[in-house]
């Protein structure tokens, strides 16, 4: 059992680092970044700020995600400099999940090596395709070849826990090819895989290429076919699916970071767009960059919006992220935090769900199947 | 000159007259022209078609409640006339408000359009002022359309109605041609009141509406005697008393007088609460000298047509119950009790004189009231013997009885009356067929034109006879109806199951034959409007346990967001939540969720 999913300790936070900085944009990314690498230096100092700002209401963290962005767009010397400023304000209890999102690249041993030597212990490889056809559709910099030496230099570095991103779903990508992309990742034996149907984000540049040349992503029957066919392919290659989108190789591996989003445990985001969870109270920063730069030189949080979760609203999110993961909802643990027994509450609906092999229920839990995953987010509506 | 003969004096200056047609043949536009002439009412404060005061009225062209107004006329003879134009409901579901109307009248302006000519209602119409012995001025009007065929209405006038085409009028009410020709007629053909102001007192009330000031105005026809301010009145047919506040005559207001005699048109206000407590029909007399007889004629309406009303918010129950208390009080004819179903929640069980009168409250109350309410399938009231002998009458298929008890079912019958152009009488006659019509008869009216008479359930009139049937005949047929008798009929009840679970907003009681097909159309409209949910949904159209009638919605298989963005939780919440609270305003039928478009799409279909 992992530390952040024991039940009894309140679990630690987690602390997530946005790198918000990108040489190129990918087609179908929404997440903030810009291109002037030049002020990495000044977002540096001014994430050292921030973190100050925060040490009071954050003592410790035992999982750490620095992601963007394109966090590899860092020197190894960068990432130390951030790594020393966390251990001056934060204690980083062990065993401690460090992560750091890689783009293959714009890696190498000798940079595994470095990364290792900051504390980092789990990479998230954005591979997404091993076809170079798809990856330029996607608008990836990298190569097929960069991909296989990315691999390669995280093995050869040491690094025994790595992870891998995959795409599907793409234009012109039928599920055989699909499946040959899960077998060809399988031969690298990766301690993690997540494996992302790929969505139109408003205002990426692959929303608006399907757009103006009238491609369709795959309709919903397919998207199934896409999704069941995953979930069978690396179970079958004895990884656990605990999460719609994600795959560990044992118990031990799943994504102890992302899991703390999942269950309501707090977690302290850093950089534009960071967003925080902490008491029930959600905050996220501003998506700019330079706004960060200012609102902090001038001593003020780089705030976009908070909010404060009423007892319906972390009711709705603990069911829909709870039914997006293997392990379910907790029906004791639901009771007794929002005084709904749903076994009572919704019993005509969930003997119709159980009846139609959707949910299962299990030592006190209520589990989304296969089938059930598929359908998560109407779950969390019964 | 005492008073009895000072009074015939007056009486021979007073008119009381109506103008019959059927709808769309110029009737309110006539009325309107009448007005505007006899300078009731200048040009700048005219609001056309002034006796249709409802929205609803003037939209729909039809004349929903009776009105009354007098006119001040000097005719040609110099006298002094008051003619009482007493308006009168123009559609077949009203046709007792038409007769009581019709009673208060020495004569009518049968007005024909001059196009379209002789229609089911023009000669329904007709036959009510035959009934009450009326002088019929024929009156050919929109004579300045270009597809006017002033010979051809003739023609129909002296053969299909029976009239002395001599006898007609010619006008343009829209252009105001020939007006003054009709008020001349009017005084000069239709016969001044009978009556005596001495005799005890005899009013006939044909018509009452409420004012939130005055409570319940009545609107009366004297015949006999004479009424006052202080009177004691009492209704002839249920002896309650009331005391006179107010009497008058309807002028574009209310205009207050001290009395009203006989052969006068005007208003009682005494005090009575609402219109229900007032009978159309009905005697009024004096409590210490009252008439012997009660004028002929009285009759309880029933209502033939029933439906459940339900908020579409539940939230809005309070709303519909008080709506529906304040529309009470203007529509006698409408009632109304508490009804729940499990599917559709609280709500009421309402009676109606027909359809166009469940259309009409329908709307006034979502126009009015500002109400979004959803309306079950109409129902006829049925008879089921039982085998204890007992009789019950069922208007609501939930409170249906158990099919084992009941020997014999029986619903009510209409008689029919169509005018069409022949060459629409056999798609007409497979439609009467197909409506399970009986004992047909066909007259020759005229070249090319017949009356066709079926005896049909009254079940199949109201569920999508009418539109069929201009449909078919391209709209130059009319229809027509009278309630007859209650027939043996094979019923069932006929219900719609959800995955198994019975959706008894959706329950009819149906001719056996009919049964398939209704079950059909439901389970089809289901279909359409149900959105896919994360398992198959079986929609079954039964009787008891036998299934007749099934659909099935496939389920949906991927629903889920690849990935939730970072700590971005926010996000998917407020879209999550945007979509519980439209699944809130779903109703859910044991584990399935059923948007109210699908009722409203079941129901339609019926009501159409």
């Amino acid at each position: 059992m992992t530390a952040a999913s024991s039940n009894n300790e309140s679990p630690q936070p987690g602390l997530y680092i946005h790198i918000p900085f990108c040489l190129s944009k990918c087609g179908y990314c929404s997440f903030y970044s810009i291109k002037s690498i030049n002020l990495i230096p000044a977002f540096l100092s001014a994430l050292k700020q921030e973190m100050k700002f925060y040490s009071n209401n954050f003592q410790s963290f035992d999982t750490i995600y620095i992601g963007g962005g394109t966090p590899s767009l860092l020197t190894a010397k960068q990432l130390a400099e951030i790594f020393i400023a966390i251990n001056k304000f934060y204690k980083i209890e062990s065993p401690a999940e460090i992560t750091i999102e890689v783009n293959p690249g714009d890696v190498s041993a000798d940079y595994f090596q470095s990364l290792r030597s900051v504390g980092i212990n789990r990479l998230n490889i954005g591979i997404q395709s091993f076809n170079d056809n798809l990856l330029k559709f996607l608008g990836r910099r990298h190569s097929k070849k960069n991909v296989l030496e990315a691999i390669d230099a995280a093995r050869t570095a040491g690094i025994s826990n790595v992870g891998i991103d995959l795409i599907y779903g793409i234009h012109h990508q039928d599920i055989k090819l699909w499946k040959r992309t899960l077998q060809k990742a399988l031969t690298f034996a990766p301690e993690h895989i997540s494996c992302y149907q790929l969505s139109l984000e408003a205002k990426t540049p692959l929303h608006k290429k399907y757009g103006a040349e009238g491609i369709k992503i795959p309709k919903e029957e397919q998207q199934a076919k896409f999704f069941l066919a995953t979930s069978e392919e690396l179970e079958n290659a004895s990884y656990i699916h605990y999460e719609v989108s994600n795959f560990a190789r044992n118990e031990n591996l799943k994504s102890r970071h992302n899991i703390k989003y999942w269950q309501h445990v707090p977690y302290l985001g850093l950089g534009p767009a960071a967003h925080s969870f902490l008491n029930n109270k959600r905050w996220w920063n501003k998506p700019s960059v330079k706004n960060y730069l200012r609102e902090i030189a001038q001593g003020k949080m780089p705030l976009e919006n908070s909010e404060e979760l009423s007892i319906e609203q972390l009711q709705l999110e603990a069911l829909f992220l709870s039914l997006r993961t293997k392990a379910g909802i907790d029906l004791e643990r639901y009771k007794t935090k929002y005084g709904t027994d749903l076994l009572v509450d919704k019993k005509t609906i969930i003997d119709a769900l159980v009846k139609n092999k959707l949910v299962e229920l299990s030592n006190g839990s209520l589990l989304p199947t296969r089938a059930g995953m598929a359908v998560a987010d109407s779950l969390a509506l019964i | 000159m005492y008073w009895g003969l000072f009074h015939l004096k007056i009486m021979e200056n007073i008119r009381n007259f109506s103008i019959i047609a059927h709808i769309d043949h110029g009737k309110s536009t006539l009325a309107d022209r009448l007005i505007q002439f006899t300078g009731v009412c200048d040009e700048r404060n005219f609001q056309d078609q002034i006796l249709d005061n409802m929205d609803i009225e003037r939209e729909r062209g039809i004349t929903i409640k009776s009105n009354a107004i007098s006119l001040p006329y000097r005719a040609h003879d110099e006298k002094d006339y008051t003619l009482n134009l007493i308006d009168t409901p123009g559609h077949v579901d009203f046709s007792y408000e038409v007769s009581r109307s019709l009673a208060s009248c020495e004569g009518v302006l049968l007005l024909v359009d001059a196009a379209q000519g002789v229609q089911a209602q023009t000669l329904a119409n007709l036959y009510l002022a035959m009934e009450h012995n009326l002088e019929i001025i024929p009156i050919i009007n929109k004579i300045d359309l270009p597809s006017a065929d002033v010979d051809r209405v003739l023609e129909q006038i002296e053969s299909e109605l029976g009239l002395d085409p001599d006898t007609h009028l010619k006008c343009s009410a829209k252009e105001g041609i020939g007006i003054e020709e009709i008020l001349e007629a009017i005084v000069n053909r239709i016969p001044a009141p009978k009556g005596d102001a001495d005799n005890p007192l005899a009013a006939l009330i044909f018509d009452a509406h409420y004012d939130s000031f005055r409570g319940t105005i009545i609107h009366c026809r004297v015949f006999d005697g004479t009424l006052k301010n202080g009177d004691i009145i009492k209704f002839m047919s249920n002896s309650t008393t009331y005391k006179v506040e107010e009497v008058g005559h309807f002028l574009l207001n209310r205009v207050k007088r001290e009395k009203l005699c006989a052969g006068e048109v005007g208003y009682i206000i005494a005090g009575v609460k609402t219109v229900a407590d007032v009978r159309t029909g009905d005697t009024i007399t004096l409590q210490n000298n009252p008439t012997s007889q009660p004028l002929p004629g009285f009759k309880e309406i029933k209502p033939v047509v029933f439906a459940s009303i339900y908020p579409i918010a539940s939230d809005d129950y309070q709303d519909l119950a008080d709506s529906l208390e304040k529309y009470k009080l203007n529509d006698a004819s409408f009632i109304y009790e508490k009804d729940s179903s499990a599917a559709l929640g609280q709500g009421f069980r309402c009676g109606f004189l027909g359809l166009l009168h469940l259309d009409i409250v329908q709307e006034r109350l979502e126009r009015e009231y500002d109400l979004s309410i959803i309306l079950s399938v109409p129902s006829v009231r049925y008879r089921c013997t039982l085998k204890d002998n007992s009789v019950v009458y069922v208007d609501n298929p939930s409170h249906y009885p158990d099919p084992a008890e009941i020997i014999k079912g029986e619903e009510p019958y209409i008689r029919s009356s169509m005018m069409l152009p022949e060459r629409y009488l056999g798609a007409v006659m497979k439609l009467c067929m197909e409506k399970r019509g009986v004992n047909s008869t066909l007259n020759y009216t005229g070249p090319g034109r017949v009356e066709l008479s079926y005896e049909m359930p009254l079940a199949e009139v109201i569920y999508d006879f009418y539109d069929r049937f201009k449909s078919v005949t391209q709209g130059y047929g009319s229809f027509d109806y009278d309630i007859i008798d209650f027939r043996e009929s094979t019923l069932v009840l006929m219900d719609i199951l959800v995955n198994g679970e019975k959706v008894d907003a959706l329950s009819q009681i149906v001719h056996r034959e009919r049964a398939r097909a209704r079950a059909l159309l439901a389970c089809e409209r289901l279909k359409e409007e149900i959105p896919r949910q994360m398992f198959k949904i079986a929609i079954q159209g039964a009787i008891g346990s036998e299934i007749i009638a099934r659909s099935t919605i496939s389920a949906f298989r991927k629903d889920v967001t690849a990935k939730c963005y970072g700590g971005d939780i926010t996000r998917k919440r407020k879209l999550l939540e945007k979509q519980k609270a439209g699944k809130k305003r779903m109703k859910m039928i044991g584990s399935v969720s059923i948007p109210q478009s699908a009722f409203l799409a079941v129901l339609k279909s019926d009501t159409d």
